[in-house]
This record gives structure tokens, C-alpha cells and sequence, in this order.
């Protein structure tokens, strides 16, 4: 097993959300197969994630990290497990509030926006 | 109404382990875990295993999570991957949620197998997004592989921190400095030794003051702490880093065993509120069972072995007596106790031995 030693500081900072937002493209041990895009909305931008990841590592891999505020202080959150357990990463989801987005499939053309406090249930659910 | 002899909680690797277990023996077994793909936490450890080859020595965890689930897969039992156990009703009824439904499970015996949750930290805004627990930044490194920052700050020099330490570097990603509250470091010295070889300070007797920003990390304080983990006054510094990633322990997800009613004990050598077991991983009600780190915070070699303990054992409750089963149970009893015994094995065989001391009164 052979580290990469080269120290990434040669890449530099361009803007925050691109030295942020970026896939790992050579690993010593990993091999990340190239899935197909899936395109979907943050805030209305147009954003493109991979199949089989999560809403919350389609977002990472774009460079946001602040998914919600805080329902007293209004505190930005990110997300703090990745695997469900501690609900600090609750978004709306096409409308749904308090979705999971760390466990949460992305799908194409979800909308996800950031939540604020405990979020609105859309006026119109469908009944099931 | 479904129903089973022995509902598994959780498939990572004590639960893939007691499926496998008390499949062999006979018995027919739900596995019941809520993400899509079996292994647990296995599935985002690249790192090579340690021990004997019985216990996968040299195996990545990733692909241990793969041969067991091939060899449960090849066994009768039923699995049920993105579900959730959302309580336990009546004894001996479990409530399950899949994405689309409820339904109702009836069981003989349950393992608890749930594993255990990341702890945080309280230093100033450590509520900023770029604040993750360890486990996080393997997950989103490790499956997803999406880098979590580009410079980042380690709290935490036990095993998992030092092994996530590394693997950030594997995948590009710069490590400004580990910090550990204690004088000394925490996990083996190999994993310590790869990170000086590339210069990574793990600065010991030093902690996280402050994690700087405001909308999310920009940079951390941090600083000396004396014996008694008091922060030392003019040994701050600041350290431009965009993630602080916490590896300061686990604490067992019981919830489960709580709602069960068995007798729990706080017992903080294994990470907390932990429920009263005995050598066969049977809590204080007799169908009752756990296994892996929710009995008490080790690693995925001794929950393997627990988790064929319980397997064995619960088989043998609803099957009655099987010399394989036996063979099973004893065998792995020895293999822990043998690991226990090893140099880092202390303080779990001290929580295991306080288990003992406060044995309930068995019905």
C-alpha cells in the first residue's frame, strides 16, 4: 500500500466552492467508477450529482456545506454522521421538510433547498 | 402478521456474524438493517485488518463486508436491507419501516446489533458546518468519493483517528496537525508512525478551542490542556484549516435494549450505558441478545466474534442443543477472550469483567 504524498496544496484554492466541491480523482487503494450524472436543483441552481450517491455527497461534491438553519438560534448546519443517526442534515425535499438528505438517494431533478427551523408540510399532499 | 425464530438488528459486522451464525445452526433469521447495503461501518474501511488470519488479518474491512455477505447470501435467511427498527412492542414484536410502510415482525429471540454513534465535542461553534464526525469523512471519502475539504484538522488520536488521518491523505486531502487531550497518543503506534513518516504533527496534550467561521469552518484554535485537560493560557494557535473532524469516541446506540426493559449499567470503559450481558452475549431477559460495539466500544474483529456468540447461542434457545453450535459458541468465547488479553484488549476485558461484578437476579 503506497500513500499519495504529494500534499494537495499544490492545487491551491481557487474559488471556496471549487476547492470544496471536488471528487477524488486518483486514490491509492479506491477505485471510483465513473456513474452516470444525475442532474438536480439547490436553491434553484442546477447542480450535478452521481447515481447511487447520497442528496448530502452530491452536495458536498459541489462544494455546499451549510444545509439548514437551526430552528432557535438560526445557527447554519451541515451535516455531522453521514449515516442517518444524529439529524443534523434535514432539508426540504421536493417540499418535504426534515428528509434525511445523508441517507436520502439522489434522484433526478429533486429539488433540495435549505431548511429553516422545523420547515412547512406542503399544503397539498397527495393522498396515498 | 410476519414472523422468525431470531430478528438480527443491524448488519454490519456482528450482525452479518449471529445471521451467519444461527442460520448454520438451523434456525430460520431476519436481518433487518436500514441502509441499502449490508457491512455496516465496514464498507468505508480501506484500511488492512490486524490479528490472525482467522480474523481476515490483511483483509480490507470493505471487502470482509463483502465475503460475509456473500456467505450469508448463501445461507437461507432472509435479509431486509433499508429498513428501520422503529420499536419493540409487546415483548417480543418488532416494528419495521421501510421507505414505503410499516409492518410487524414476531421473533423468538432478537440480537441487537445496532452498533454505536458518533460523539462530539464541546468546544466553541462546533455546531458549523465542516465540523464531521470522523466516521462522516470516511463515508464521504471512502463510498462516495467526495473529498470533505482541503485541509483538515484531526481531534483525536486514537485508532480511528489516526487511520482516517491517513486515508485523507490518500485521497489528496491535507492534514494540518492531529490533536490529543491526553499526554499520549491513543492507537497503535504503525498507524502513528505512517503519519509522522508524512509529517503530520500529532500534537498530544492539546485540544480544539474554537472552530473559526460563520457560515461554516474556516479555520481552529487550538491549544495546550494541562493534566487536567484545562486549556494552558498563551498556548493557543490558530490553524487555517476548512474541516475539524472529530474522532473522539463512540457511544453504543442502545435505544433498542432500552425499550427492551433488560437491566442496563453505565460502564464508561465500554463507551456508556451499555445493557448487562453475560459470555453469551444474553442480556438480563433471556431472549433477549447484543452484540458488536453496542455491548461495549471495540472493533469489528471482536464484534465478529460476538456476533457469532449470539448466533450460536440464540440458535440453540430456539433449536435446542447442537454440538456445531456449541463448537461455534466455545471457539469464539476463546478467540475473544484471547483478543482481550492482548496488549490494547485492556479496557474492554476491564468493562467486560465490571459486567460480572453486577449480575442481575435471573428470574
Amino acid at each position: 500500500m503506497r500513500a499519495r504524498t504529494s500534499r494537495p496544496k499544490a492545487e491551491g484554492r481557487r474559488t471556496k466552492d471549487k476547492a470544496l466541491g471536488r471528487r477524488i480523482k486518483h486514490h491509492p487503494i479506491l477505485a471510483f467508477e465513473a456513474r452516470g450524472p444525475v442532474g438536480f436543483y439547490f436553491e434553484g441552481r442546477a447542480m450535478e450529482g452521481r447515481q447511487g450517491e447520497t442528496i448530502a455527497a452530491a452536495l458536498a461534491a459541489n462544494g455546499v456545506r451549510l444545509f439548514r438553519h437551526a430552528e432557535k438560534s438560526g445557527r447554519p448546519r451541515g451535516f455531522f454522521c453521514a449515516v442517518g443517526k444524529c439529524a443534523s442534515c434535514l432539508m426540504v425535499v421536493d417540499g418535504q421538510p426534515n428528509t434525511m438528505v445523508c441517507t436520502e438517494p439522489l434522484r433526478e431533478g429533486v429539488k433540495v433547498e435549505r431548511q429553516r427551523g422545523r420547515g412547512k408540510l406542503p399544503k397539498d399532499r397527495p393522498a396515498k | 402478521m410476519r414472523t422468525t425464530d431470531i430478528a438480527i438488528v443491524g448488519g454490519g459486522p456482528a450482525g452479518l456474524c449471529a445471521a451467519i451464525a444461527a442460520s448454520r445452526a438451523g434456525a430460520k433469521v431476519t436481518l433487518i438493517d436500514d441502509s441499502d447495503r449490508l457491512g455496516g461501518q465496514l464498507v468505508k474501511q480501506t484500511h488492512k485488518f490486524f490479528g490472525s488470519k482467522r480474523h481476515y488479518c490483511g483483509t480490507r474491512g470493505m471487502d470482509i463486508a463483502t465475503l460475509l455477505e456473500k456467505e450469508l447470501r448463501a445461507l437461507p435467511a432472509e435479509i431486509l436491507p433499508a429498513t428501520s427498527v422503529v420499536g419493540l412492542y409487546g415483548g417480543k414484536v418488532l416494528a419495521l419501516a421501510d421507505r414505503e410502510r410499516l409492518a410487524k415482525l414476531d421473533f423468538k429471540c432478537l440480537i441487537v446489533a445496532t452498533g454505536a454513534a458518533e460523539n462530539g465535542l464541546l468546544f466553541e461553534n462546533n455546531d458549523l458546518p465542516g465540523v464531521y464526525g470522523a466516521g462522516a469523512v470516511q463515508t464521504l471519502m471512502n463510498v462516495y468519493g467526495v473529498k470533505p475539504g482541503t485541509r483538515v484538522l484531526m481531534v483525536g488520536s486514537g485508532n480511528i483517528g489516526l487511520i482516517v488521518s491517513y486515508q485523507l491523505i490518500q485521497a489528496g486531502i491535507d492534514v494540518a496537525a492531529v490533536v490529543e487531550a491526553l499526554p499520549r497518543i491513543g492507537g497503535y503506534h504503525v498507524h502513528a508512525a505512517k503519519l509522522a513518516r508524512l509529517g503530520v504533527p500529532i500534537l498530544t496534550s492539546h485540544t480544539v478551542l474554537t472552530a473559526i467561521g460563520k457560515e461554516e469552518v474556516e479555520g481552529a484554535v487550538i491549544c495546550r490542556v494541562d493534566q487536567s485537560f484545562k486549556p494552558i493560557a498563551r498556548t493557543t494557535q490558530k490553524l487555517k484549516v476548512d474541516t475539524i473532524c472529530l474522532a473522539v469516541g463512540l457511544t453504543p446506540l442502545s435505544e433498542l435494549l432500552w425499550q427492551s426493559g433488560c437491566k442496563m449499567v453505565c460502564v464508561p470503559e465500554l463507551g456508556g450505558h451499555v445493557a448487562w450481558h453475560n459470555e453469551n452475549m444474553q442480556t438480563s431477559l433471556c431472549h433477549v441478545y447484543l452484540a458488536g460495539d453496542v455491548s461495549g466500544i471495540e472493533e469489528a474483529s471482536t464484534a465478529m466474534l460476538e456476533g457469532r456468540v449470539a448466533g450460536a447461542h440464540a440458535a440453540m434457545q430456539v433449536l435446542g442443543p447442537s454440538p456445531d453450535a456449541e463448537r461455534v459458541l466455545t471457539e469464539s468465547q476463546t478467540e475473544l477472550c484471547a483478543i482481550r488479553k492482548g496488549p490494547f484488549g485492556d479496557k474492554a476485558a476491564c468493562g467486560k469483567a465490571r459486567l460480572a461484578e453486577c449480575a442481575p437476579a435471573r428470574a
